[in-house]
């Protein structure tokens, strides 16, 4: 899985030129994993200020609003592909538009299996 | 939604192969073909089990899937018009046994459609996806459910195969002499890929994938039918009826692995069993012996042993030893240092470990890890072996592996 993180309204900043750049880079790669049946999904993320954080507090849980975390890079969402080697995943993830100008950084982590052969 | 009962669909596919060779000789167009038998299968899998099966199921079949080859012919009358004029010459089945001067014997078909499916310019995804479909008779659904990948992304692999194929200006024609024997390895490969795919996911919450071992053997045994002189074909379905003799007892209530010397042999599947080793041991006496034979032998061997400590173990090594020669790779030495640590002890296995830390295929892999941790208990080395258990444990990305692994460190931690 290809976890996107990158910081939460940077596109609201880059000049229309920019903006395009990165959404038809996406749109390229999304085509491009499609054609090659890599892709098996994916989902972006809503801005971290709709996120509701859930923890134990004392003896009860408590519900909190908003972003959860100190660092300017938040979780923006993910994309599983089904490739042929973790190299070919970090490939794929090289040139995700976040990571190639800067905005962001993808972190990619094999899933784990309901399967196992007998040890 | 009701499917249809097991012997209309075991029916459909052991036709599927037969009247897709029989349509892509008389049309060529693999691509095209192809598509009509799925709609043939399908629509036959919707109406037989309602109307019952027609008296002569491959000629019907073989009627369906031209009518809806003529079709899509149609769809694009300007340029086709030429080849629908003799598809529809052609009469259709009329029923009764083909003339023996037009058709070979089906099974021909079945294979060449292997030799096909596993063409050289295919990768082994697209080689396994094509097979189950095109010979198998699984739908693209089906197929995308056991490899657990949207349809749409079966689909694509499917078609990408087929223009890649015709792209290559493959033939429908056995392969020469020399290019069969390559090709037969793949052929070989992609069904206990197939198999492995079904084995070691029937474990887990998600049964659908145990259908893929059943077909494999079904395939397999279809091939050594077709070439009983082949010493590795026989060898691989000794292999696999061997291995999946285990499946009742390689799994606790739970769902956790259960190793192979704590199984319960008495829920081992002696029919399997029976089958299997008398299949290996009699290949071998006139076949040199492959990898898939030997490897076979090794689990008729444990197959025999009443119990893990009255295996065979000098035996199994001496076997390990000519699988290591004849087919070397890190993983026949893995599994031969834990048959050594059984017959010489755990030092002379984990010597033979040592050299695999270095070696790319196998450093920093859970199952290297595994086994020396395996043979560090057995060496009372309980510290390292637990470090081990746990290093493995972080490496694999199986649940049940995971969990097996982090019980085994658990106690050996309660032990110290």
């Amino acid at each position: 899985m290809l976890l996107i993180w990158n910081r939460p309204g940077f596109v609201e900043g880059l000049s229309e030129e920019d903006r395009n750049a990165i959404f038809g880079g996406v749109d390229e790669i999304m085509k491009e994993l499609t054609e090659s049946g890599e892709l098996v999904g994916g989902q972006a993320l809503a801005d971290p200020s709709q996120t509701r954080t859930v923890r134990l507090v004392g003896d009860r849980t408590e519900v909190t609003d908003g972003p959860f975390m100190e660092s300017k890079e938040q979780f923006a969402g993910y994309l599983t592909v089904d490739c042929e080697s973790p190299e070919r995943a970090a490939e794929i993830a090289a040139r995700w538009p976040d990571v190639r100008m800067g905005f962001g950084v993808l972190e990619v982590r094999p899933l784990m299996d309901d399967a196992g052969t007998e040890m | 939604m009701t499917g249809p009962g097991p012997t209309v669909e075991d029916l459909l596919r052991t036709l599927a192969p037969q009247v897709l060779g029989l349509l892509v000789r008389r049309h060529g167009q693999f691509d095209a073909c192809e598509d009509a038998v799925q709609e043939a299968l399908l629509a036959a899998a919707t109406q037989w089990p309602a109307d019952g099966v027609p008296e002569h199921p491959r000629s019907w079949l073989v009627t369906v899937a031209t009518r809806r080859l003529t079709d899509a012919w149609r769809s694009e009358r300007a340029r086709r018009d030429r080849e629908v004029a003799v598809a529809v010459r052609e009469p259709a089945y009329a029923g009764v046994a083909p003339p023996p001067d037009e058709e070979p014997p089906a099974g021909d078909d079945t294979l060449r459609l292997l030799f096909l499916c596993c063409h050289p310019a295919l990768n082994r995804p697209a080689q396994v996806a094509l097979t189950l479909r095109a010979v198998g008779g699984l739908t693209t659904a089906q197929i995308a459910r056991a490899y657990l990948v949207p349809e749409a992304t079966m689909s694509q692999r499917i078609r990408r195969a087929k223009q890649r194929i015709e792209a290559a200006g493959a033939r429908f024609a056995m392969p020469s002499p020399a290019e069969r024997d390559e090709r037969l390895r793949a052929v070989v490969q992609v069904l206990y890929l197939v198999f492995n795919e079904g084995y070691t996911a029937s474990s887990g919450p998600d049964l659908r994938r145990a259908e893929l071992t059943g077909e494999a053997i079904r395939l397999a045994r279809e091939l050594h039918r077709l070439l009983p002189d082949d010493g590795e074909v026989a060898g691989l379905l000794a292999l696999m009826l061997l291995t999946d003799a285990h499946r009742a007892a390689r799994t606790g209530p739970d769902g956790e692995l259960v190793p192979l010397a704590e199984q319960d042999r008495g829920r081992w599947n002696r029919t399997e069993i029976e089958e299997g080793t008398a299949l290996v041991t009699e290949a071998l006496t006139w076949s040199p012996p492959g990898p898939y034979q030997l490897q076979a032998a090794i689990a008729a061997v444990h197959a025999e042993a009443p119990s893990a400590a009255e295996t065979d173990w000098r035996q199994i090594t001496a076997l390990y030893r000519l699988l290591a020669r004849v087919a070397p790779n890190p993983m026949v030495t893995l599994n031969q240092a834990a048959a050594v640590a059984m017959a010489d002890g755990p030092r002379a296995g984990l010597a033979l470990l040592a050299p695999l830390d270095d070696d790319e295929r196998t450093a920093g892999h859970h199952r290297l890890y595994a086994v020396r941790a395996h043979l560090l208990e057995l060496a009372g080395e309980l510290a390292a072996a637990r470090e081990a258990y746990l290093a493995a444990a972080r490496a694999t990305t199986s649940l049940p592996e995971q969990r097996y692994l982090e019980v085994r460190a658990a106690r050996l931690a309660d032990r110290r």
